[in-house]
């Protein structure tokens, strides 16, 4: 009984404080197209209406969604060991760059070839992760000076390879288009979702929600990382090794933004473009926090800002709001999700006051 | 009589407690007060209330005989209450003016050294022996606290709170500390003393408000009241003060230290060619003044300090540089110094909580699955066994837990699990007497098991009752291992100190 009762008093209140910035955002952002000039509620309208309003703009909301999630969870992940992955997005362009290397370079019945795109994309991230999870263990360097060091590693060392093995017919910043039957799209999806990005990348981000969910919750593994992540002290009195965990928690991490890199270049876009450091590795921090580090709250944000970054072309094309705006919600929903203790708070306050009163008209 | 402070029918609750039950507290001008209350009576959320920090559901607060509303600690201060809190607020590398100054520094220019004069004035008048010109990070911890005190005199607080003054005293420092109260009355202050020493209230207080699980119980005249039957209303029972115990019955060596010297954290020794040996059947204390070595020698014992030179070896098992689950699975139990830091994940669940050593074995789970049913059996039995309380029982964080509660749930986890060896650093730190009286018939109970226990402590009492064999530490060494029956605590404290006994040698 006091379990349940527990468990609801903590989900709604992490819940409520989501909701309540993300309602706080889109009220900045209806001031702010008011003091442009523009009518808030045809801006907000189109933006919505562009993520949402037919079967294919609603599959590349879901394919935009797809790698956010990933990065989301991978950022989660590490935020349950108390590290801070800032080196996703350097993740995501290796694991993107394994993957791409296997869509060009191997041949395998559908199935098989699958699993192999999967664990490419896996490796590369995880490997990507797991070298400043081992700085940070033998050498005590910090997680988010390594992560962004290893970012631009990725960045410069795509910038050369690309162009030297991958190198597409007629540009010479983007790699060659994979074939249809190379990626991750799918024909029976392309298909449902009316010719939208949407392809396979999106059931693998699910099964990770799910796994991952599962390690926190239900295994050792997860229990010993989250103890390492609560009080490192604590952890190593008990006989914890805090290092390895360190460093099982960035391979971990990293290998969740592998994936997110497989999904966004063999899935999404079907090439990689040399001088780019995806936006999607930072802006996986937000829906990380949005999500309060859970899984299942990950999920969900990384929904709505999937509908917010694919509707935002839409709105602009339709109203004189610029793009921009889009990016300026969730910049702020993010500053209230920081400041997400005064929500707490406020909302205590107001609770305590009703029930006051409620005692006193008894 | 003039009352100063009053609380008049206060209720304050918290999710799943009412921490506060219509609790009335008065306190007369010029008063010595104590409240007297086990762990999670509601002893600090009343002072919280007092002093600002929460906002009481229902009741009203008068300062003398005027009826106030104390918003934050800022009113409190503005109405001249002042609280020591039981963990120091200072800047460590300040000095005494800059700290006491700091939040007051008036106007854009210091006036420091007025300032450092109108202190020195303090300190003399008062007797408090403090130099306004030391920096905090070299003067004692009594010092320190002294410190406090000087701050709210500086205030011009005229009823001052002390949160459990006494925890991180030496013997001297609380005799010093006592006789500071005193002053402070004379001259005309009031004292609200927190507290479940029953020796110090006998020993300064007028009276004594008793508290127990959130409701008033008496107000008594301390004079004229024994010290049991305080120590009975505060409990709900009768105590015993003495432990119960049999001879011991000596077996095989558990824990055999040999040579062994360990480095402190500022590269110097702080543990030399020590050797030490606790075998089954017995309680071996270690006495010492805090800071001579104990907390680096139970940190290498445990393992989580490298030895420097040495043998450690645990049931024959040489484990100098083992880690420390191995050091768990052959059966070393230890309850740390500091609990909040080491010894509990205070934002996870208390059933967490007790499964943080052993989770990774059948049966709390398999396979690497934990079985969460079988974690939360197994914190049930823990907590009611050693009567931890807490809102939620065990879904609540660890943090949210009074510190005995906490210090209830560490020695719980660490008894239940039954080690060969037992070390318990402070193990009745913060606990009312009818927790330390549970616990010092554990760790009896613990002993006459036929398992070890190496027992720290500062409080020499607690030492001379349970130990079978009392090892005295003196700045790295053991200056001679006694036998309770043989010496007293005169002499044990003399060599606390540095002085050897007079015939002493056998080591």
């Amino acid at each position: 009984m006091s379990k349940i009762k527990r468990k609801e008093s903590l989900g709604s209140n992490a819940f409520l404080m989501a909701v309540s910035a993300v309602i706080l955002g889109l009220v900045a952002g209806a001031i702010l197209m008011a003091a442009i000039g523009s009518n808030p509620f045809s801006g907000f309208y189109y933006l919505f209406r562009g993520g949402l309003m037919n079967i294919e703009r609603i599959g590349n909301t879901m394919a935009t969604a797809t790698t956010l999630m990933l990065v989301g969870l991978s950022v989660a992940f590490a935020f349950k060991t108390g590290l801070f992955n800032i080196g996703a997005a350097g993740q995501m362009l290796v694991g993107g760059l394994c993957a791409t290397i296997v869509a060009h370079k191997v041949f395998l019945p559908r199935p098989l070839f699958l699993v192999v795109l999967i664990a490419s994309g896996l490796l590369g991230g995880a490997i990507w992760g797991v070298i400043p999870g081992l700085l940070k263990a033998r050498f005590n360097v910090h997680e988010v000076v390594a992560t962004i060091m290893m970012n631009w590693i990725a960045y410069w060392s795509i910038y050369y390879f690309v162009p030297a093995y991958l190198k597409g017919p007629s540009l010479e910043t983007e790699s060659a288009s994979i074939a249809l039957t190379q990626s991750l799209r799918t024909p029976w999806l392309t298909k449902l979702f009316n010719g939208s990005y949407m392809n396979l990348g999106f059931f693998i981000a699910i099964i990770c929600v799910i796994l991952v969910k599962f390690i926190l919750d239900k295994t050792t593994l997860g229990f010993g990382l989250k103890t390492v992540g609560f009080n490192r002290h604590c952890a190593e009195y008990a006989g914890i090794k805090v290092n390895s965990n360190v460093v099982i928690s960035m391979m971990i991490a990293g290998g969740l933004a592998g994936l997110a890199g497989l999904t966004f270049y063999t899935g999404y876009s079907r090439n990689m473009q040399i001088g780019v450091l995806p936006a999607q590795g930072f802006d996986g921090i937000a829906v990380a926090l949005l999500g309060a580090s859970n899984p299942i709250g990950v999920f969900f944000s990384s929904l709505f800002f999937g509908i917010l970054q694919s509707g935002k072309g839409f709105m602009n094309a339709m109203t004189s709001v610029p793009p921009e705006i889009a990016d300026t919600i969730i910049a702020t929903i993010i500053y209230f999700t920081a400041t997400s203790v005064l929500f707490g708070r406020i909302w205590e306050s107001i609770f305590k006051r009703r029930r006051k009163s409620a005692k006193e008209e008894q | 009589m003039n009352h100063v402070i009053e609380m008049l029918n206060i209720r304050k609750e918290f999710p799943g407690i009412v921490a506060n039950d219509n609790i009335t507290l008065q306190v007369r001008e010029g008063e010595i007060h104590a409240i007297l209350g086990e762990n999670g009576a509601g002893k600090s959320t009343l002072m919280s209330i007092l002093f600002g920090l929460y906002q009481a559901d229902e009741g009203t607060i008068k300062v003398r005989g005027k009826e106030v509303q104390i918003r934050d600690p800022n009113d409190a201060n503005d109405l001249g209450i002042g609280m020591v809190h039981q963990h120091f607020q200072l800047v460590h590398n300040f000095t005494v003016t800059e700290n006491i100054i700091l939040g007051k520094e008036g106007g854009f220019i210091l006036h420091r050294k007025s300032a450092s004069n109108r202190i020195a004035d303090l300190s003399a008048r008062y007797g408090l022996n403090i130099d306004p010109d030391m920096v905090i990070e070299d003067i004692t911890v009594g010092m320190q606290q002294r410190v406090e005190i000087l701050k709210m005199l500086y205030r011009d607080a005229e009823i001052l709170i002390f949160d459990e003054p006494t925890a991180v005293l030496t013997p001297q420092e609380i005799d010093e500390l006592m006789q500071i109260m005193r002053n402070l009355v004379k001259e005309g202050k009031s004292v609200i003393l927190i507290t479940h020493k029953l020796a110090e209230i006998k020993a300064v207080a007028d009276r004594c408000t008793i508290i127990r699980r959130g409701k008033l119980i008496d107000v008594v005249d301390v004079a004229k009241t024994p010290v049991s039957q305080m120590a009975s209303m505060m409990v709900g029972r009768p105590v015993s003060f003495k432990v119960e115990k049999k001879p011991a019955q000596v077996g095989r060596v558990i824990l055999d230290i040999h040579d062994l010297t360990v480095m402190g954290n500022k590269k110097v020794p702080a543990v030399k060619d020590l050797s030490l040996f606790v075998r089954s059947g017995e309680i071996v204390g270690i006495a010492g003044v805090d800071g001579n070595g104990q907390s680096e020698l139970i940190e290498a014992i445990t393992g989580l300090r490298p030895i420097d030179s040495g043998v450690v070896s645990l049931d024959g098992n040489d484990i100098t540089n083992a880690p420390i689950r191995t050091r768990n699975e052959i059966g070393m139990g230890h309850i740390p110094e500091d609990r909040q830091r080491r010894g509990l994940v205070l934002s996870s669940a208390v059933y967490n909580n007790v499964a943080i050593k052993e989770y990774y074995h059948p049966p709390f789970s398999k396979r690497g699955l934990l079985n969460i049913e079988y974690l939360q059996e197994y914190a049930r039995t823990v907590v009611d066994q050693f009567d931890v309380r807490s809102g939620e029982g065990i879904f609540s964080n660890a943090g949210k837990l009074s510190g005995g509660n906490q210090q209830k749930l560490i020695v719980g986890r660490e008894m239940v699990a039954s080690p060969q060896l037992l070390i318990a650093v402070q193990p009745t730190r913060g606990l009312d007497v009818g927790a330390i009286e549970y616990i010092h018939s554990q760790l009896v109970a613990h002993r006459d098991k036929g398992h070890a226990v190496l027992l720290v402590s500062f409080e020499l009492d607690e030492i001379f009752n349970l130990s079978d064999r009392i090892a005295v530490m003196h700045s790295g060494r053991i200056m001679d291992v006694v036998l309770p029956s043989e010496t007293d605590e005169a002499t044990v404290g003399l060599m606390m100190t540095g002085i050897e006994a007079k015939g002493a040698g056998h080591e």
